[in-house]
């Protein structure tokens, strides 16, 4: 037998939400409309089960890391936390889908699939060790979300998301794919472990630098950070608005697993040629992303903008790597969590307030919200202040220990740069908050009863502020789930 | 004959066979037929259309770009066939259950084209 | 004496072809074709040095590559028949209504 039984074990998990999301496509061509929603709280259950199987796998397979499947699939706590993550945004996003999708025109059942199967894709992702592996992962996460962004194909703006996210991202891919095969050619081998050891042995060729510089391309587009940023406002307005929020945190979250995982383990000893790169593309990101928000009226467009200035805080990390106590590594971590949480609250507020079906989503929206539903509102504040980077909210946390990362690097006119942007980023989250408590509603103001999206809304404050009044726990365990740099 | 051009023998045989069965095909046909020619079954035809002799000049029905993309998307499939067909001695039973989970899950996205009526002409 | 140079420089031309495409033409259909180009440049390399380097992992991701390009092809033909449908027009340029 070519490979150990015990390497199924591993992919456990994986294979139990395949099999569900299959389970699901196929019921859906049974099911009829008003019943689909028994479909959406299989795909959570499935989510559920399938953290638990890995949380169950990850004590059966012993001593982590673990690698399977010729070094194609590595267990360790780095995947593991993602996983982790993953799985929830997956949840939160099919919480505030249930009555989003069931008043549309459109079946539900494929779209429950599409997102588990776009999340079986993340999952590998965060364990792929292989560089097949990897774009395999990438492709099925990817696809299945070209067709998420286009769901509502007989509007335009969906259609349009659709269209503008497949091209650059089946562009992005293949300059990824091409940046890879020049890699392969210096190096010799696809696996990342091989990778690093054929770079710190030999001299190899020029066009490797050209290799790496793709590939860094590629992954500038994935996490959309400048100059490969613009399609995320676009995507973000145009698609469904839960798919918005999904693809503003899962996504990106994976795309930062590979970036670390490649550029960590693999490019290792190659961060000469990178860092300058990744500095630049930060920079730029930083400023792009908040100085495109402060025009915007359109929220989802504006968390679109906020969420470049974002990526670009977290690349910051990337270019800690040389510190031996692994902040870079570990800052990305606490930062991604909170993100996540933060995020995926905001964009749950513009489900529960968008009074014209799918179009009504502007700050005006939010007026006078305050005054009728409090909760919400300061549910809605504290996200804000989570964005902006503001104690004792988990964003602060996260920027806190990340521009120490960079300052730690020698990065001090990046860190400059990135509270300064955090400061810029201050006027259009206060533009928000301002609609919510010192704008009279002019009796335009509308949010839907919907105690499943309420919940998810309520879990991301929750999170939002544990991580930041106690962030010692979170820190404590994402410092267990470090990667080693280089071989 | 020297053993490099030996290697090439197969391959003659091959087209040798391949020339023989369409002749002796179209001949074995020709002689038992019944030849009883009208218009209409002397003129040309594809697939049980009629074929158009003057210029292409109309567009496909949208309908076969929907069975089109699942022939590209099942063709393509069966790259991963070929390398285990190769390799089945030494996979054994790991490279079948391994080919069978594979297919089953080809199999699912037959299933849904079907449910939802990707097959059906009309 | 053709050498894994010559390979890759003309692989690295269909790669300088199709980003060019996908930067300038405007019709969905030539931007998905340029993109395939970019993959199949990919492609090339990946065989060329795995025949160099006697490892069959270049060529297994080849394959790999196909497939992913067959899926992305099927997704794309059928955005841009959605778009024709909608719009009478598969130009990106009349893809126009997210701006700001």
């Amino acid at each position: 037998m070519p490979f150990p039984a015990g390497d199924t074990l591993l992919i456990l998990p994986e294979l139990f939400l395949t099999a569900a999301a299959s389970f699901v496509l196929l019921w859906a061509t049974f099911v009829s409309r008003p019943r689909e929603r028994g479909l959406a709280f299989f795909s959570i259950g499935a989510l559920a089960a399938t953290g638990l199987l890995l949380f169950v796998s990850a004590r059966m397979a012993g001593t982590l890391p673990r690698s399977a499947f010729g070094g194609m699939f590595a267990m360790d706590r780095f995947g593991l936390y993602f996983k982790g993550i993953l799985l929830l945004v997956g949840i939160v996003t099919i919480l505030f889908s249930l009555r989003f999708i069931s008043v549309s025109p459109y079946p539900g059942g494929e779209y429950y699939g599409l997102i588990l199967f776009s999340t079986v894709g993340m999952l590998f992702m965060a364990s792929g060790t292989h560089l097949a592996s990897i774009v395999v992962a990438l492709e099925l996460m990817a696809l299945s979300q070209y067709v998420l962004a286009g769901y509502f194909k007989r509007e335009t703006k969906s259609l349009e998301a659709s269209a503008k996210y497949f091209v650059l991202g089946a562009f992005s891919s293949g300059v990824l794919i091409y940046g890879i095969s020049l890699v392969y050619g210096a190096a010799g081998t696809l696996s990342l472990a091989g990778i690093a050891t054929a770079f710190t042995t030999a001299k190899p060729p020029a066009f490797l630098v050209i290799g790496i510089i793709f590939v860094g391309c590629g992954m500038f587009f994935k996490i959309a950070s400048a100059p490969f940023h613009v399609w995320a406002p676009d995507v973000y307005e145009g698609a469904p608005t839960p798919i918005s929020a999904f693809f503003a945190v899962g996504p990106k979250l994976a795309a930062y697993a590979i970036f670390a995982r490649i550029f960590f383990v693999g490019f290792g000893p190659r961060a000469g040629d990178w860092s300058a790169i990744i500095a630049a593309s930060a920079a730029l990101t930083m400023v792009v992303g908040n100085v495109g928000a402060l025009m915007q009226t359109n929220v989802k467009r504006l968390l679109g903008y906020s969420s470049i200035g974002h990526a670009g805080y977290a690349l910051l990390g990337l270019l800690a790597y040389g510190d031996a106590s692994g902040i870079g590594l570990w800052s990305i971590l606490v930062y991604l969590l909170a993100y996540a949480f933060m995020n995926l609250g905001a964009f749950g507020l513009v489900i529960l307030l968008e009074s014209k079906g799918y179009a009504g989503e502007s700050v005006d929206d939010f007026n006078g919200l305050a005054a009728k539903n409090p909760w919400l509102a300061a549910a809605m504040l504290v996200f804000l202040l989570s964005l902006a980077g503001i104690p004792p909210t988990a964003g602060f946390v996260g920027k806190y220990f990340l521009f120490s990362a960079a300052m730690k690097a020698g990065w001090f006119w990046l860190s400059l740069l990135a509270v300064l942007m955090s400061a810029v980023s201050l006027f259009y989250y206060f533009r928000i908050a301002r609609a919510m408590y010192l704008v009279e509603g002019e009796g335009t103001l509308h949010w839907r009863e919907e105690p499943a999206v309420s919940a998810a809304i309520a879990l991301c404050a929750a999170g939002t502020l544990a991580m930041g009044i106690l962030p010692g726990p979170f820190v404590q365990f994402a410092r267990t789930c470090l990667l080693p740099f280089g071989p | 004959m020297n053993p490099s051009m030996a290697s090439y023998l197969p391959i003659l045989y091959f087209a040798i066979m391949a020339a023989i069965i369409p002749v002796a095909g179209l001949a074995a046909m020709s002689l038992l037929r019944p030849s009883k020619p009208t218009p209409t079954k002397l003129a040309p035809y594809e697939c049980g259309v009629a074929s158009p002799t003057e210029a292409f000049d109309h567009r496909f029905s949208v309908r076969y770009y929907l069975i089109a993309v699942l022939f590209v998307v099942f063709d393509v499939e069966t790259i991963f066939l070929f390398p285990w067909a190769v390799m089945y001695h030494r996979l054994k039973l790991f490279g079948l259950v391994e080919m069978l989970v594979f297919l089953a899950i080809l199999v699912v996205g037959y299933v849904y084209a079907w449910r939802r009526g990707a097959l059906s002409w009309a | 004496m053709i050498g894994v140079t010559h390979y890759v420089a003309l692989s690295f031309l269909l790669f300088a072809i199709g980003v060019t495409g996908v930067l300038i033409r405007r019709n969905l259909l030539t931007v998905l074709m340029s993109i395939e180009l970019i993959l199949n440049a990919a492609n090339l390399n990946l065989i060329a040095f795995s025949r160099q380097l006697g490892d069959l992992n270049g060529q297994l991701f080849a394959v790999f590559v196909i497939t992913l390009a067959a899926g992305e092809a099927a997704i794309g033909l059928a955005i841009i028949i959605s778009m024709y449908r909608l719009k009478g027009s598969v130009n990106l340029d009349d893809a126009s209504e997210l701006k700001g």
